[in-house]
């Protein structure tokens, strides 16, 4: 599904990641996890285009789309969300998700201008496919709600219901969990898993370990810009290395 | 049959309205001004009020279709129906072409160098005498017709000139309201995400920065042919800040705020003839104050007022 | 092309050149310090002159009298200027901020026509009108005023950047604002301090061009458009580099004009601006830094 080798990134002379390596399959949930400034967000903001590297290649369904802007990683069918999610707060929540849609409609500038039939149709498919997907996260009582005007949890799922509306084969998701009390969180795993269910691959950037030990198939394991490990949750657990990054050098 | 469009039919009826009201053929001439300036007003208005770039060049645009129309037709004898859609076409291109490097800028560059492109047009249709006149302007341009009906007086502009304007209300509210719109403000709030859902943010601005400058083009157009005489001092940068001014008094982001702040600014000069020529300081004062004490301009910012004010007076009560 | 008409253009477009260079630097350093691209600059340096005129006409005083009292008074606006507008803004966006500044130079524009209507105005030169040979070119007295103040201005400017305290905490909020907020810079004093000493040089500016180029209410918008360019060419620096762009904009301007066209003199420096901006937005001389644009 999706495949990153080698990936360096340089900022100014300081090394945010060097030569990462790793591959994705389809299907899995996998986190990424790793102490605070050891490139998690950078290496996302690099595969999902928001970056270019400063070497190295990204492979999405055996197709090199590294140095690709995001609108075009996202019609290649990889999606994002931000850890401060990133809301149209101007919109409704409906239209947030409806926003998610765009690839799916193709009507130009004239047609929407001259409401021609098919943009009108096209744009009723919109509204029920986005109605779709805020019943999927469990919010439809809010489509008519300005998305500025939510609580944080809500946007959460807001963000995660306009990803889907992509309909992509992977989406990234940059520390889902953050700013979520446990309640949500509990909620959260099992949308997560219900993405996989509908054949999405997953992959986090979480720091809630009982969240990703929990959900995900595999861990990746980053320290200081390296990876430092790659397994199912058990080995990771079982990992020295891990540990001792985690904990400090006790020894 | 929606609420916008009983909206709009409503609002269409009542300008059509007007000259049965008005006998006078002076504010006949003024409501004329509304229109085209609700025209300008709208084509600025989707690119500031909806994709959020500014732009104080926009008068280039304008007198860019004005001079090709007028050219076209007042020297080289053309029909205004066809140098019309040439003019707007070519000013559309040109602008699709601009946009590219232009719109790469953000914010107060963007201001600047849409500015510095204003200027340059304004000094074009100054200096290139044998084609524009220069200065002293370009006369004998001809009014549109259709067959043996000439538009050569007031009332018949005023019917050309808004079937045009109502025509344009409807189609912006119809992209507003589209695929289109809702994009155009998903890049507004934030650029990043809605670029990670698979939207184009700078195709779409360039094709938004072209369109209000097709609007901004006729508009031109339909200037020169109901004055039939133009010249490079309606086309400087005083005029981009006047259209700024309508669209942030009328409230960036509404198609009818745009007609509102048009109106207002086309009508109050009418009112007070005797500060003519200070209307300048007006026009400053309105923007500071808009902007300080009501950014989301009049359509939206007085009923937040009147809302605020009637909760206050409920608090007193409670 | 004679070389005596080539070094005449370049004498004039360099004393041009040093006005437009006080312009931009004004730009820059308010820029610098809080990411505002100052309308209104221009009109500050249209202050200079027309208070100049009045306080030579109305009050009667010496010239030597008059400058530092309309310098004073320009400066107090723009204080001014940034106490009522700026800082009150609950929204400071790009926009809002270009539109308020926008707002404010119109106003200021607009009050200055009431004040003292739309005529052209001359102020006498600082010391005789009898050209002076250089070469086989000849210049004015007054150009020589011109280069001397920028020269000094800018040597000032230098001091008071690099070897005093507030200078220092200004430089300090150019680099990054919240981090000099956190070592107790008092960041919107800097702001203020920023608009006094644009202001100020605006108005310098203004005084010591209008006894060559005469003035009226609406000399700031050209004026101040052409030292942004020059601020644009500097990248943005408040120091020498933005000085060489407005000796690059005044020579090529001069240049222009007389070898191509007059009429297209004022598109010249407008032309530069879109192509710096396109191409080399950091500037002629900067490396390029991408949070500029």
């Amino acid at each position: 599904m999706l495949e990153v080798s080698g990936i360096t990134q340089i900022f100014g002379g300081v090394t945010a990641l060097e030569d990462v390596s790793f591959s994705i399959k389809k299907g899995d949930i996998t986190g990424v996890i790793g102490p605070n400034g050891a490139g998690k967000t950078t290496l996302f903001n690099i595969i999902s285009g928001i970056y270019t590297q400063s070497s190295g290649h990204v492979l999405l369904n055996n197709v090199d789309v590294s140095g690709q802007p995001p609108e075009k990683l996202a019609r290649l069918g990889m999606v994002r969300t931000f850890q401060n999610i990133e809301l149209f707060g101007g919109m409704t929540v409906l239209e947030n998700v409806m926003v998610g849609l765009h690839t799916k409609s193709s009507s130009g500038l004239l047609a929407c201008s001259l409401r021609m039939p098919w943009s009108r149709s096209e744009e009723l498919n919109i509204r029920t496919a986005a109605l779709k997907w805020l019943e999927f996260t469990g919010i439809s009582e809010l489509a008519e709600v300005t998305a500025g005007n939510i609580s944080f949890g809500k946007g959460r799922l807001l963000e995660i219901a306009r990803a889907l509306a992509v309909e992509p084969g992977i989406i990234l998701m940059d520390e889902p969990a953050a700013g979520l009390n446990s309640r949500e969180t509990l909620g959260l795993a099992r949308l997560i898993q219900r993405i996989r269910d509908l054949g999405i691959t997953v992959v986090l950037v979480e720091h809630d370990m009982d969240l990703v030990m929990d959900i995900c198939d595999r861990l990746l394991v980053l320290n200081l810009g390296r990876k430092l490990a790659e397994g199912t949750p058990q080995e990771i657990q079982e990992n020295r290395e891990v540990i001792a990054a985690y904990l400090g050098d006790a020894d | 049959m929606n609420r916008d469009m009983i909206k709009f039919l409503g609002f269409a009826a009542l300008i059509l309205a007007v000259p049965f009201a008005l006998s006078g053929g002076y504010l006949m001439n003024v409501l004329v001004f509304v229109g085209i300036h609700t025209m300008l007003a709208i084509g600025l208005n989707l690119l500031l009020g909806y994709a959020g770039q500014i732009s104080l060049g926009h008068a280039g645009f304008f007198g860019l279709g004005a001079y090709l129309s007028g050219i076209l037709t007042a020297t080289y004898g053309w029909n205004p129906w066809l140098a019309m859609p040439l003019a707007a076409a070519v000013v559309g291109g040109l602008a699709f072409l601009i946009g590219f490097p232009i719109l790469k800028l953000k914010g107060h560059y963007l201001a600047m160098a849409t500015l510095g492109m204003g200027i340059i047009m304004y000094i074009t249709f100054n200096e290139t005498i044998g084609l524009t006149g220069g200065p002293s302007g370009l006369s004998g341009i001809p009014n549109i017709a259709i067959g043996s009906l000439t538009f050569d007086s007031d009332k018949k502009n005023f019917y050309l000139i808004w079937s045009f304007t109502l025509g344009m209300i409807l189609l912006t509210l119809n992209l507003a309201n589209s695929r289109i719109g809702r994009a155009l403000r998903a890049v507004h709030d934030s650029e990043v995400a809605a670029q990670v859902l698979g939207i184009n943010a700078r195709l779409l601005k360039v094709q938004i920065f072209a369109l209000s400058a097709v609007i901004s083009s006729i508009a031109g157009s339909l200037y020169a042919h109901t004055m039939t005489f133009i010249s490079p001092a309606s086309f400087g940068f005083n005029f981009s800040v006047e259209l700024l001014t309508m669209v942030v008094i009328g409230g960036l982001g509404s198609i009818y705020g745009s007609f509102l702040g048009a109106a207002l600014l086309t009508l109050l000069p009418e009112f007070l003839r005797a500060a003519q020529d200070y209307d300048i300081i007006i026009y400053g004062a309105m923007l500071m104050m808009m902007v300080m004490f009501m950014p989301r301009g009049l359509v939206r910012g007085v009923p937040d007022l009147l809302r605020k004010l009637l909760k206050k007076r409920g608090g007193k009560h409670a | 092309m004679q070389f005596d008409q080539l070094l005449q253009y370049v004498l004039s477009g360099l004393s041009t050149g040093a006005i437009y260079a006080l312009i931009g630097i004004g730009f820059s350093i308010i820029y610098n310090a809080t990411g505002i691209i100052n309308f209104a600059q221009g009109e500050f340096v249209m202050l200079g002159g027309m208070l100049t005129l009045l306080f030579l006409d109305s009050c009667k005083l010496p010239l030597w009298a008059a400058i530092p009292c309309a310098i004073a008074v320009s400066t107090a606006s723009g204080m001014l200027f940034e106490r009522l507008a700026i800082r009150p803004l609950r929204q400071p966006t790009p926009i809002n901020l270009v539109i308020i500044t926008i707002g404010g130079s119109i106003l200021i524009r607009g009050l200055s026509m009431l004040l003292w209507g739309k005529d052209t105005h001359a102020i006498p030169p600082f010391s005789g009108e009898e050209p002076i040979a250089v070469g086989g070119a000849t210049i004015l007295p007054q150009h020589i005023w011109i280069l001397g103040i920028t020269l000094l201005i800018i040597a000032a400017n230098k001091f008071y950047f690099y070897h005093t305290i507030s200078g220092k905490a200004m430089r300090a909020c150019a680099y990054n604002r919240r981090a000099a907020g956190l070592v107790g810079i008092d960041v919107r004093r800097m702001v203020l301090f920023s608009f006094i000493i644009s202001s100020a040089m605006g108005s310098v500016a203004g005084i010591i061009v209008a006894p060559l180029t005469m003035t009226a209410y609406d000399v700031g918008v050209m004026l101040g458009l052409k030292g942004f360019c020059a601020a644009i060419i500097g990248g943005m620096s408040s120091g020498g580099a933005t000085v060489v762009g407005g000796l690059i904009l005044g020579i090529l301007e001069s240049l222009g004009a007389g070898l191509i066209s007059s009429g297209y003199k004022d598109a010249i420096a407008f032309i530069i601006l879109l192509l710096i901006l396109f191409i080399r937005p950091q500037g002629l001389f900067g490396k390029a830094q991408s949070e500029r644009v």
